[in-house]
């Protein structure tokens, strides 16, 4: 018996990707929940989404495709022992998901203070189907701001470990696995820009 | 699984880089076709563009490309299950 800690690369790379799975189900579910009532209310939906920003929201995917190019090559970084460099990638990655944040923030108080939020006056009032997709609105951005705050964290915890040399050219794979969870952020957006803020 | 030494791929800073090129003029092309007025088309343009781009994402970013057989048929299975469950509740939904 050797006394090394017991590494299992594959294992837990491959225990990582089955939570993403699971993770796309989840929002997968919400999609679906957004095509069926799509189908039903199409005007309401029209009219809801075009009370949504397409710059903000514009704004708000190029920082995310920014980050998580900032998070691929973190990866590369740290695969070709480039400490240093690996650091500034993932505070790249974190300062662009706190200007997401910022923006999301912008976005949520002037909808709010307009009096759109799920169980407002007008809402109530006002046609069942933009209900349904403010309500939806709400729940998808929120779970997915609530990923980019975990993910963020997430990363601000693997750049500490590359800090102190936990996470390393030889030993990653932490590393790679905050990487993976932020692509699926990312992942995410791709659908919920297009579905709340173009096609509508 | 054997015990052979793994591979690592390591992707360039210029494929990376290229990639998020790609993404980009790929958001602007669905921000431009969703101008229009294009009624079922648009849906089926933004649709379209969203999964080219998470697919870009997926190789590349997220290194799936040079993954081992597993994870791609795993991911491969995890996709059809998300499409059967959509596919299955329009079945419902349409022809109810």
């Amino acid at each position: 018996m050797s006394h090394a800690v017991h590494k299992d690369y594959a294992g837990a790379k491959l225990g990582m990707w089955l939570f993403l799975f699971t993770e796309i189900l989840l929002f997968g579910g919400l999609f679906i929940l957004y095509a069926v009532y799509l189908a039903r209310y199409p005007q309401d939906f029209s009219s809801g989404g075009h009370q949504l920003n397409v710059v903000l929201g514009g704004t708000n995917t190029f920082l995310l495709v920014t980050s998580s190019l900032f998070a691929a090559m973190a990866l590369t970084a740290i695969q070709q022992d480039k400490r240093l460099l690996t650091l500034r990638l993932i505070g790249g990655t974190i300062l662009c998901a706190a200007g997401f944040m910022v923006i999301k923030y912008i976005e949520w108080s002037s909808k709010i203070h307009h009096g759109i939020y799920p169980g407002s006056a007008s809402i109530v009032k006002g046609p069942p189907g933009e209900s349904v997709f403010f309500s939806l609105y709400y729940l998808s951005t929120g779970i997915h701001g609530l990923h980019v705050l975990i993910g963020a964290t997430l990363l601000g915890v693997v750049a500490l470990r590359v800090k102190n040399g936990t996470i390393n050219s030889t030993d990653y794979v932490i590393l790679e696995n905050g990487v993976l969870y932020w692509h699926l952020v990312d992942l995410v957006w791709i659908f919920i820009f297009p579905l709340y803020y173009l096609m509508l | 699984m054997t015990a052979q030494p793994h591979e690592h791929n390591i992707i360039s800073f210029r494929k990376l880089a290229a990639v998020w090129a790609t993404l980009l003029v790929l958001t602007a092309a669905t921000i431009a076709v969703t101008r229009f007025d294009l009624g079922g088309l648009k849906v089926i343009g933004a649709l379209t563009i969203a999964c080219t781009k998470a697919g870009l994402v997926i190789a590349f970013f997220m290194h799936m490309k040079y993954e081992n057989r597993l994870l791609q048929i795993l991911l491969f299975v995890a996709v059809v299950t998300l499409a059967i469950f959509i596919g299955l509740t329009f079945f419902d939904v349409l022809y109810r």
